[in-house]
């Protein structure tokens, strides 16, 4: 394979038309800040980015054609690891398009599961991303070891209900692999109730701190177009003003049964995004706490639909989840095989970056640093 | 006043690091492996063969039905019918895998196999504590390093491990009664045996095991 | 969207793009998500004035697919009266009659479109190549959602569908010297085999051919090993 026979120089010197000299420098693919294998050609005038563009692919595996030669449950534990911080709601979303498509009903106790979840992905997911986001910005490890204090707390519910810290895999078409197992509820509700304490110390930790209001507040902003045009979603559209939550629009689930309100930002800039994920967790929590209490007994999933040998009538369908990243989306078309002629999926991450230059462009390096830090990605999702 | 939220801030590490000696619930470090947490009874990590009473030939519940060599996503189980036939955990003669071997540097410990099993012959075992030196001998697992015991199975996921010995007893008492006809009932679908597939897996049947949970304890 | 809705929103589009040429495709499955082929000629007039009728709005294109179709052989049995010489001179019989025909070829581009503003969708567009071979061009939605940007990069990646108008069109998660469409569904993997102790299926085949002769030396090849 010639992949590397054409690796740039890390940094070369371009000449500008007024005689002076750019600086293009190579950030990544192994760049601390880049959360991954990521790659950003940076052209710099002095320290003012003046172009920067994305370089994708280094995790590519082409899980999509992987997807066309599996089984329908054989694409599952795939989707574990698109995004593998949220492997919940990754789940999620790939059995909501298969559900679609079959027509399969899930059960209500099922569904509660689902809810209480993939609010915890959520929470575990942002608390993560306001940790790294500090580590972007050279607050090194305390923020983070202390969201991951938090987060190991989610992760061992997760380990003691599905089996697995992040590969999940209990989603399942038409309810969840296994019912939750005695003494989870309780539980939960303790880590639940001892989440807002944990919240209090962050928001103490970092809303006031000044390094952190002049680092963030006016960088990367991301107009409202911008964002609707780029087809932005998540925490990220909505710090820049637009009431768009799938959970609210849609209505997937059962999300219509829970009263919560959505968070909204109003510059688009940094401070804003890192904002809504903190704000966005304290609405998690009520949602949480109304699924615990409500959650009624019965099956955990549609006894009628079959695990293997699983053949969906031909034809196509698109679904779609707010997973806390974004706008997840899966989108299948079966010929009446047992395995999907086409499975696309719709990654948040990915078109979440689409603005990454916009937002960059005439701010300097350090900026850059935070600015996709504050975007949220996993590179799993984006190269899938 | 500039800086009283940086002071705000210093003020909840400071908390933060004397209650990491004091606070019971900010003590969240394991001194591992000295010390280590108890084991969470869901949890999973590679699958393994379950064979009941000692003998683990005569006792293994696999019957190569190959359900779970279809299924794997990532496929990496092998599987070699029998010519023969051994009774099974309920009675029943049935084939048994000649060979069984499971590449554990490919399985993705995603369980798909166990949920597939309609015999409960595999199950995921919840042991981590593996190291490997190379890779084609010690990282596919043969079905003799694969077998584990029923009781082990109950150390490790005692409640599911008694809800499969209550079906099983069930399914025992149901084919006790006419001990003839189950043997005529198994032998029909058992289907021709595919062309033996060319050897390409490497021979690993005098190593010994990478790890012996047996001699572990869990917790 | 129902069938009655689609059918006034084609009606509408053909209104107000004179010339445009839109199909309804039929969705069979429960989800019932039909959706509008659209002619590339007038593909970027037709997106124009979806996203910019005040009472649709289609302003937020979420999703963008590429799907292959490649031709396929279809035969068809079917029950034909037909007089047929008898014993007693021509009976009436029925015969079996079997239609062969092979589908078109062609590379598919599939839009989600939603409307952020209103809350509503989706609209999902069809766009079609002529073949796969050299006419592979479908108008680019660049201009019209800037979502389109690394996704239709995705799609000509991945598919090799040409994007007239997209002013970046360059390989997205593949690197710049591939050639291949790794999506397609005729896509050959390259031969670069790698020992697998439980080799299946294709793999299998391809063990074969490296290694003649059923067996391979006692732990891989030596130089996998090494």
């Amino acid at each position: 394979m010639s992949a590397t026979a054409t690796l740039p120089p890390a940094a070369m010197l371009l000449d500008s038309e007024e005689g002076s000299q750019y600086l293009e420098i190579s950030m990544g693919p192994h760049h601390p800040s880049t959360h991954g294998v990521f790659r950003m050609n940076v052209v710099l005038d002095g320290e003012t980015v003046i172009k920067l563009k994305p370089v994708f692919g280094y995790l590519h595996r082409n899980h999509e054609k992987i997807a066309e030669n599996e089984t329908y449950l054989g694409s599952m534990p795939y989707t574990d690891r698109l995004d593998y911080f949220c492997s919940l709601t990754n789940n999620w979303g790939y059995a909501l398009a298969v559900e679609k498509l079959a027509g399969i009903e899930v059960p209500e106790r099922a569904e509660y599961i689902r809810v209480i979840t993939a609010e915890l992905t959520r929470l575990q997911n942002h608390a993560s991303l306001v940790g790294f986001l500090m580590q972007d910005m050279g607050a090194s490890g305390t923020p983070l070891m202390y969201a991951f204090r938090e987060r190991e707390k989610i992760l061992d519910l997760f380990e003691a209900l599905t089996g697995a810290r992040m590969m999940c895999n209990y989603m399942r078409f038409g309810g969840c692999r296994c019912d939750l197992p005695a003494g989870w509820l309780d539980w939960a509700k303790k880590v639940v109730a001892s989440f807002p304490k944990f919240l209090d110390e962050f928001e103490t930790l970092l809303v006031g701190n000044e390094i952190i209001m002049a680092r963030t507040q006016g960088v990367g902003v991301l107009s409202r177009e911008l964002a609707i045009s780029a087809g932005i979603t998540g925490p990220m559209l909505r710090a820049s003003g637009v009431n768009y939550d799938l959970r609210k629009v849609d209505k997937y689930g059962i999300y219509d049964r829970f009263s919560f309100r959505v968070p909204l930002g109003d510059h688009g800039d940094v401070y804003d995004r890192y904002m809504m994920r903190l704000l966005e967790m304290r609405e998690s929590l009520k949602i949480l706490e109304q699924a615990m209490k409500d959650i009624p007994e019965g099956p955990f999933t549609d006894p009628k639909t079959k695990v293997r040998n699983f053949r969906p009538k031909p034809g196509e369908a698109y679904g779609r989840i707010e997973a806390p990243k974004g706008e997840l989306g899966y989108y299948l078309i079966s010929d009446g095989s047992p395995n999907p002629y086409r499975y696309r999926v719709r990654p948040p991450s990915l078109i979440n970056l689409t603005v990454l230059e916009d937002m960059c462009l005439g701010r300097n390096v350090a900026d850059v640093v935070i600015t996709l830090g504050s975007v949220d990605i996993v590179l799993g999702e984006v190269d899938r | 006043m500039v800086g009283s939220g940086i002071l705000k801030g210093l003020a909840e590490t400071a908390r933060n690091f004397v209650g990491s000696y004091a606070s019971e619930e900010r003590m969240t470090t394991v001194e591992y492996p000295e010390e280590k947490l108890p084991r969470i009874e869901a949890s999973r990590n590679f699958p393994f063969l379950v064979f009941d009473g000692d003998d683990w030939h005569a006792g293994m519940r696999c019957v190569s039905c190959q359900i779970c060599e279809k299924e794997c996503p990532p496929k990496c189980i092998y599987i070699e019918k029998s010519t023969d036939k051994k009774p099974d955990a309920v009675g029943k003669l049935q084939n048994y895998p000649a060979r069984f071997d499971i590449d554990i540097s490919v399985c993705m410990s995603c369980q798909i196999c166990v949920e597939v099993c309609p015999f409960d012959a595999i199950k995921m075992d919840n042991a981590f504590e593996y190291f490997a030196t190379d890779r084609f001998g010690d990282l596919v697992l043969d079905k003799q390093k694969l077998s584990r015991s029923n009781e082990y199975y109950h150390q490790i996921h005692p409640t599911e491990a008694a809800n499969v010995d209550a079906e099983l007893a069930a399914a025992r008492a149901k084919a006790a009664p006419k001990p003839a006809a189950p043997a005529a009932a198994a032998a029909a679908p058992a289907v021709a045996k595919p062309a033996a597939a060319p050897e390409v897996t490497a021979s690993t049947a005098n190593k010994p095991a990478a790890n012996d949970p047996a001699k572990e304890s869990n917790g | 969207m129902t069938l009655e809705a689609l059918a006034a929103l084609k009606l509408e589009i053909e209104k107000n793009v004179p010339g445009a040429i839109v199909e309804i495709i039929t969705n069979p499955s429960v989800s019932a998500q039909h959706s509008l082929l659209i002619d590339n000629a007038h593909g970027l007039a037709v997106a124009m004035f979806l996203r910019d009728a005040p009472e649709l709005k289609l302003d937020y294109c979420s999703n963008v697919t590429g799907i292959d179709w490649p031709s396929r052989e279809m035969t068809e049995k079917t029950k034909v009266k037909k007089m047929v010489e008898g014993p007693d001179g021509p009976v009436e019989k029925l015969v079996d009659e079997v239609r062969k025909w092979t589908t078109p070829a062609y590379l598919e581009v599939v839009y989600h479109l939603y409307s952020m503003t209103l809350g509503t969708g989706p609209v999902i567009l069809r766009l079609r190549t002529g073949d796969r071979g050299e006419n592979v061009q479908v108008p680019s939605f660049y201009s019209v959602w800037r979502s389109c940007d690394l996704q239709e990069r995705e799609v000509y990646d991945l598919y090799g569908v040409i994007f007239e108008g997209h002013p970046d069109l360059r390989r997205l998660l593949m690197w710049d010297e591939f050639t291949d469409w790794p999506m397609r569904r005729d896509y050959v993997d390259p031969d670069d085999y790698e020992y697998e102790p439980t080799a299946h299926d294709e793999v299998l085949t391809r063990a074969k051919a490296h290694y003649p002769a059923a067996a391979p030396a006692e732990s891989g090849p030596a130089e996998d090993n090494a």
